[in-house]
């Protein structure tokens, strides 16, 4: 099993949260995980682009510019990784922020979701990034929800476990969007 | 909880710093390496160790040059420009027979340069730095886990024969996370240091210098010297190799490239070309028997780096006479991607063939 | 018989390299009789600069770390982290701690780190041939000064000790002289004083001794002693400029 993606937003969007979810949702079921944040000379309000490759076997290679998917959260991301994407990969992008027109690739599978609206829907405009999580955790299938629900408890401080019912709502959500896409 | 931890390379290898018994810090900021004094000033003094923020490289390479002749483990880290000005005092410590451990999160260069990754100062760490005639014991990691357990390998060889022991990795290792068991592998045993500077009680007043002014002294140390880094050249080289059984081109690559390689390979191998990989760990001591003997067999070799081609020299110094050794560098922050690789694994065999 | 004058303990039995008339041996002298008085002898390590001080080894029988030029300060500062039951004294002359080790002196200072230096003012680079030092005087001429120190292009003599008594983490900082056996007892007292402030865990203290360099300077020994007295002492005056008394900085 060989899996790689890359998520990217701007700071503050929660990418680092749902990536490290995977992340430690995967170590903890044994599996090999490379997880490079991408990194930029200001402190603060940049971008966050977190470059994730997952398998069960010894991982080579922590780059890649052919994802099998993209979590896109903000135009930006979107202009910078839609042409890596590999054929027949996995597109999610945050339809709230980023216009359906900028969609130029006709040879992957898209996901729009309208995670802004949504997340306040479910009740907290912090959980966008739980909605994309949601429809990608739909559409893997080497971790489970459960396994995701797990990871939840031991990533998230203290302080803010109070979130966490919240946040698996979303994550529900997310699912329950992706499913209605139809699949290409 | 798995027992392997989510963790950042550079929290890695400072926690095996702490790990290795070491509980003298000293350094300055710099990006790409601040994680590593960020969590040393939280963690050591919680373990009755010292961290000083210090007023400069100097400073702090020197500080640690006073902690290690007490006998205590003590380390340094920066990257670039800051390894730059500890060349003084590294080769201070060559000379005395003082051993520390410094750290290189490598970031681009000449001059101030940029803080994206490279592997621009293997000369410097190698074949270079300071002045005189000296080496430093060199260690590269290439995973999370190798920023831990190579810490605490270059404590243990720093102390096991006197001498500054230096981890390089580049800023990509420093920053990426993944699975690491935080425990040492063995046992980490801190040897006794009679040498060391304690106060004459009970004994004969001691001494730490690298200055020798009598007829003959100076070169009788040198030669002291050579026979130490004869023995490491013997004892102590690390490397890994992968599918270099049947290869017909041995990629030879360190640090973060050698993992690239690895994808590169799959997908060599997926398109019917057979290649390989030799992994320098140590760069002093520097395989180079290794990469004789393979490159007798394996008649292509593709030496990959992040920079204009550095460790090269001492690939083509060591390899076969028949070899031929092509080069993909990407200096400056750029990164050989796998399917880059692939592409120069083909050029490199195809110049091979037309020749 | 009773011996009422001997070598200190602290001093090896070995004939000086020091030249005829200068007063390093003099301040080793002191700070070895010192050394004994306050019987600390095995537990002192110390870290001299470079220059002619570098050979402080054959004169002390005690522990002795090298440093690289000007880095005496910052050794002394992981040695005595490392040993803080130790007495660490630093032996540093004027390139080494006024030029070359400025940061390191200043900030192991301003640190209040808990060593002990003794820095000989002589004016001049000694070891290397008699250059100029940011010590040198107005006028004076060096090896690379011929035509005397002029403050447009070389500046003025740096006054080190007052310069570290305005930083709150110095405990003792004071200015002797050599020059004449008053002046030596003096420099005694401030010696003692120094290692007593690192004792009782004060913070950081400096004892500048303004010393000769005749063969450099050019003169004879006794008239060395005048240029002390007559030119270095009305530019660099004698005195203790800052003097912790109890733990004020608590």
């Amino acid at each position: 099993m060989y899996y790689d993606t890359i998520m990217s937003g701007f700071g503050g969007q929660g990418i680092q949260t749902i990536s490290i979810l995977v992340a430690t949702a995967a170590i903890n079921k044994g599996m090999e995980v490379s997880y490079l944040p991408s990194y930029g000379v200001e402190k603060r309000g940049g971008r966050t682009d977190v470059f994730m490759v997952l398998s069960d076997e010894e991982i080579g290679s922590p780059i890649t510019n052919h994802p099998l998917s993209v979590i896109a959260l903000d135009t930006i991301a979107l202009d910078t990784y839609q042409d890596q994407l590999a054929p027949g990969g996995l597109l999610i992008y945050n339809s709230s922020l980023i216009p359906g027109e900028l969609i130029v690739r006709d040879d992957i599978n898209v996901i729009a979701l309208k995670c802004n609206e949504e997340a306040v829907a479910a009740g907290n405009p912090k959980l966008a990034n739980m909605i994309a999580l949601g429809a990608f955790m739909e559409r893997i299938d080497f971790l489970s929800y459960d396994e995701i629900e797990e990871a939840m408890g031991e990533v998230i401080p203290e302080r803010l476990k109070k979130h966490i019912p919240g946040n698996l709502k979303a994550i529900l959500r997310g699912m329950e969007l992706a499913r209605e896409t139809v699949q290409v | 909880m798995s027992e392997r931890k989510l963790t950042k390379g550079n929290i890695a290898l400072a926690e095996g710093a702490l790990q290795a018994g070491c509980r003298y810090y000293f350094g300055y900021p710099i990006t790409p390496q601040n994680d590593i004094p960020e969590y040393l000033s939280r963690e050591l003094p919680k373990r009755s160790g010292v961290f000083i923020p210090a007023e400069s490289e100097i400073a702090s390479i020197n500080m640690v040059m006073g902690a290690a002749a007490s006998g205590k483990r003590a380390m340094t880290s920066s990257s670039g420009p800051g390894i730059s000005l500890m060349q003084e005092a590294l080769s201070y410590m060559a000379g005395s027979d003082i051993p520390c451990v410094v750290v290189n999160i490598m970031r681009s260069g000449p001059g101030l340069g940029g803080i994206a990754p490279t592997q621009g100062d293997y000369m410097q760490a190698v074949h270079g730095g300071g002045h005189g005639d000296y080496r430093n014991i060199v260690l590269a990691p290439a995973s999370v886990q190798e920023m831990f357990d190579l810490t605490i390998r270059a404590f243990e060889l720093a102390d096991k024969y006197r001498n500054p022991a230096m981890v390089i990795a580049d800023a990509m290792m420093g920053q990426i996370q993944e699975p690491c068991r935080l425990s040492p592998e063995r046992p980490v045993v801190v040897p006794e240091k009679p040498w060391a500077l304690t106060g004459r009680r009970g004994r004969k007043p001691q001494l730490l210098k690298s200055l020798y002014l009598g007829p003959g002294e100076q070169e009788e140390h040198n030669l002291l010297m050579k026979r130490k880094y004869d023995t490491i050249q013997q004892n102590e080289v690390m490397f890994e190799t992968k599918d270099l059984d049947d290869a017909e081109i041995m990629i030879i690559a360190f640090g973060t490239p050698a993992r690239i390689a690895k994808t590169a390979i799959g997908e060599a191998r997926k398109q019917g070309i057979r290649a390989g990989l030799l992994r320098p760990i140590t760069l002093f001591p520097f395989p180079g028997d290794e990469v004789a003997r393979f490159s007798g067999k394996i008649k292509n070799i593709l030496v990959v780096e992040m920079n204009t081609g550095q460790m090269l020299m001492d690939v083509k110094i060591a390899a076969h006479r028949d070899a031929a050794v092509s080069f993909l560098g990407r200096p400056g922050g750029g990164i050989p991607y796998p399917d880059e690789i692939v592409r120069e694994i083909k050029k490199a065999l195809k110049g091979v063939t037309a020749a | 018989m009773n011996a009422v004058f001997k070598r200190p303990d602290a001093l090896t039995d070995r004939e000086t390299h020091f030249c005829p008339g200068c007063t390093h041996g003099t301040a080793h002298r002191i700070i070895a009789e010192v050394i004994d008085e306050m019987g600390i002898v095995d537990d002192i390590i110390g870290i001299p600069g470079v220059g002619c001080c570098v050979f402080l080894y054959h004169y002390f029988p005690i522990d002795v770390l090298e440093a690289p030029h000007g880095r005496a300060p910052a050794c002394a500062t992981g040695m005595k982290r490392a040993q803080p039951d130790k007495i660490v004294f630093v032996y540093q002359g004027d390139g080494d701690l006024a030029a070359i080790g400025t940061s390191e002196v200043i900030h192991a200072a301003n640190r209040g780190e808990n060593i002990s230096i003794f820095f000989i003012n002589n004016s001049v680079y000694g070891m290397t041939g008699g250059q100029m030092a940011p010590t040198t005087l107005l006028g004076q001429q060096t090896t690379t000064t011929p035509y005397g120190r002029e403050f447009r292009t070389e500046g003025y003599p740096i006054k080190m000790a007052e310069m570290l008594a305005t930083l709150e983490g110095v405990a003792y900082s004071a200015r002797v002289s050599l020059h004449s056996p008053k002046h030596v007892n003096q420099a005694k007292r401030a010696v003692r004083k120094a290692f007593e402030m690192q004792v009782n865990q004060m913070g950081f203290s400096m004892v500048e001794m303004l010393s000769t360099c005749n063969t450099n300077w050019r003169v004879s020994p006794r008239e060395a002693l005048k240029v002390v007295e007559n030119e270095m002492i009305p530019y660099f005056p004698l005195g203790v400029f800052k003097e912790r008394t109890g733990k004020d900085f608590l």
